[in-house]
């Protein structure tokens, strides 16, 4: 199956990559109950690219491990969407981040805990749970932001305006989707749009924020084809030891 | 440790004052709404204040490493270390707030110097191996301190030293775990671990404070049962413990005159430099203006976070009650 090896990718590298994002917050958010709730969710986030990569170095074969996938890998055979690469900017971007890729995760976790796949059904039974929670939560501070002070609004305002267009990737399939969901082993990335914007809107709505009108989507993360030039600064870093110590094991 | 050099109160010798020392004597805890004398109160929220302003400070030269942990198990273990480590935060602020003051008022005396933290979080983290170095000595120095805190008099501190204790241990094992990996590792990574011991021995040393003969706050504190054992009995504890566990590691102790005195039962071993000590209680640290920037930042930036949320909160109320 060939299309199963990038599917475990794309999913292993969205929450790598968003997990990265998250655990540079650590000892630097608004509040200790958020610094230790960004640490939970970054965990969660690690752990679940564990099983994805795992999975896709699994099929890769050639005795490669997740971490020779996460560590050794270049910008160009990354395969995230370009909105989990976004830098955290402040608490609004980060906090907004979470919420429009939670409202997309959550449902496609649970499509594929249904997957034709055993080890695909296997791994989103254990990460939907996980992602349950991290939806919960990214939503009610989304609604206590928007609808907090005038400043918190208009933070959360900036910061989803900002981001709007980097959702649009999340629903354009290509061939390997085709294939996926031909084989019921995924859902068509277009099927899970519908259900995600209903659920933004409703809360955006209790937020009291205004849904951006344009509808363009920025591309090119989850085909590689053009990842933004952060995601090369954030490699720099993740990659460092494992690139400058080739022959240890950490 | 992480609250070393409290100032303790003076003791007056009332009717109540003998009283309440009686139910200590006897081994009662002290809880919230019990009386006690002020100075007790005082310098217990000095030593929990401190002990919990450790563990947020001491979050950064760990959060230091976590973009850069090898490996993606490194960078759970790590993320799942600190994240406890603010938890611990939150128990001792809590616990510190049953005496009477808010975690924000003691936030703002951490931001502007009237309250300390542990010194060894003053220096900097500087390779992967200090990530080993720091759960293996540092932590190691902590669970010295805090498992017999855990029979301290007031009841809500020895209750999260319960907990705090649980999870000190893992800790310990973790940065052990990494110690090993490198000593067993390639020449650069022994180089590394090396390194990593031998620039954090003797602020390891420290984090008992200074000696029994300079301590001046100590008698007090034990008679209250707040501080369970000296500071010289605890490092010498620690440097028994810890020297067989680096010879265990083919690690050099850097100290040269190091060496297991038969007649006492104990290691000899050169006292640090209380010069340098006294040096980064004041500020002159290799980190203390970096540590209090970073702390000061997150807390300026998150200040329209704090007001949103609240505002949020207090509308959600109102039309609770308007509703009713």
């Amino acid at each position: 199956m060939s299309a199963l090896g990038p599917l475990a990718t794309r999913m292993g590298d969205n929450t790598l990559i968003l997990g990265h994002r998250l655990s540079e917050w650590c000892g630097q958010a608004p509040a200790l109950e958020e610094d230790i709730a960004l640490a939970n969710t970054a965990l969660d986030l690690i752990g679940q690219t564990q099983m994805w990569l795992g999975l896709a170095a699994e099929i890769a074969g050639e005795g490669k491990t997740a971490d020779d996938l996460a560590m050794r890998r270049d910008v160009w055979d990354f395969r995230n969407l370009l909105l989990v690469e976004r830098p955290n900017v402040d608490f609004a971007y980060t906090t907004t981040r979470q919420f429009l890729f939670d409202r997309w995760h959550l449902p496609m976790l649970d499509a594929l805990s249904r997957s034709s796949e055993p080890r695909v059904a296997a791994i989103a039974a254990k990460a939907v749970k996980e992602a349950t929670y991290h939806a919960e939560r990214s939503a009610e501070l989304v609604v206590a932001l928007g609808d907090g002070t005038a400043e918190s609004h208009d933070r959360m305002q900036a910061a989803l305006d900002a981001l709007w267009p980097y959702t649009g990737e999340m629903f354009i399939g290509d061939d390997i989707d085709a294939e996926l969901a031909s084989e019921g082993i995924a859902p068509a990335p277009e099927s899970l749009r519908d259900g995600w914007e209903e659920a933004v809107r409703t809360f955006l709505a209790d937020a009291t924020l205004s849904v951006p009108d344009s509808d363009f989507a920025h591309r090119g993360g989850r085909s590689g084809a053009r990842h933004s030039e952060h995601l090369g600064h954030l490699l720099t870093q993740m990659q460092w030891l494992q690139r400058a110590y080739p022959d240890a094991t950490w | 440790m992480y609250a070393q050099l409290v100032k303790s109160e003076a003791a007056e010798e009332t009717e109540q004052d003998r009283a309440f020392q009686e139910r200590i004597d006897r081994k009662e805890k002290i809880e919230p709404k019990d009386w006690m004398p002020e100075g007790y109160r005082k310098t217990l929220i000095r030593q929990i204040g401190q002990h919990a302003h450790s563990e947020i400070v001491g979050q950064l030269p760990e959060g230091n490493w976590i973009t850069r942990a090898p490996t993606l198990e490194r960078k759970a273990i790590l993320l799942a270390k600190v994240q406890d480590e603010a938890g611990h935060g939150l128990y001792l602020y809590c616990a510190a707030e049953t005496l009477g003051i808010s975690r924000d008022e003691m936030t703002e005396m951490l931001l502007d110097g009237r309250m300390k933290y542990s010194s060894i979080f003053n220096y900097p983290t500087l390779t992967w191996a200090d990530m080993g170095a720091v759960g293996w000595l540092v932590d190691g120095a902590a669970i010295m301190n805090q498992v017999p805190l855990q029979r301290t008099s007031y009841g809500p501190y020895a209750r999260a030293m319960v907990r705090i204790c649980k999870e000190e241990s893992f800790h310990q094992r973790q940065g052990f775990d990494i110690m090993m990996k490198m000593a067993q590792g390639t020449t650069a990574q022994k180089k590394m671990a090396q390194d990593a011991l031998d620039r954090f021995w003797f602020p390891s040393l420290m984090m008992f404070g200074p000696s029994d003969k300079d301590s001046v706050h100590s008698a007090q504190s034990m008679a209250w049962k707040i501080k369970m054992n000296t500071n010289d009995e605890l490092r010498q504890k620690f440097v028994d413990q810890t020297v067989p566990q680096a010879e265990y590691l083919g690690l050099t102790v850097p100290d040269p005159d190091l060496r297991w005195n038969e007649e006492t039962g104990h290691y000899d071993f050169t006292e640090p430099d209380w010069s340098e000590f006294m040096d980064v209680i004041k500020g002159n640290g290799p980190c203390n203006a970096d540590r209090i920037e970073a702390r000061k930042k997150a807390w300026d930036d998150g200040a329209w976070v704090r007001e949103g949320l609240m505002a949020h909160a207090e509308k959600r109320r109102a039309a609770r009650v308007a509703a009713q």
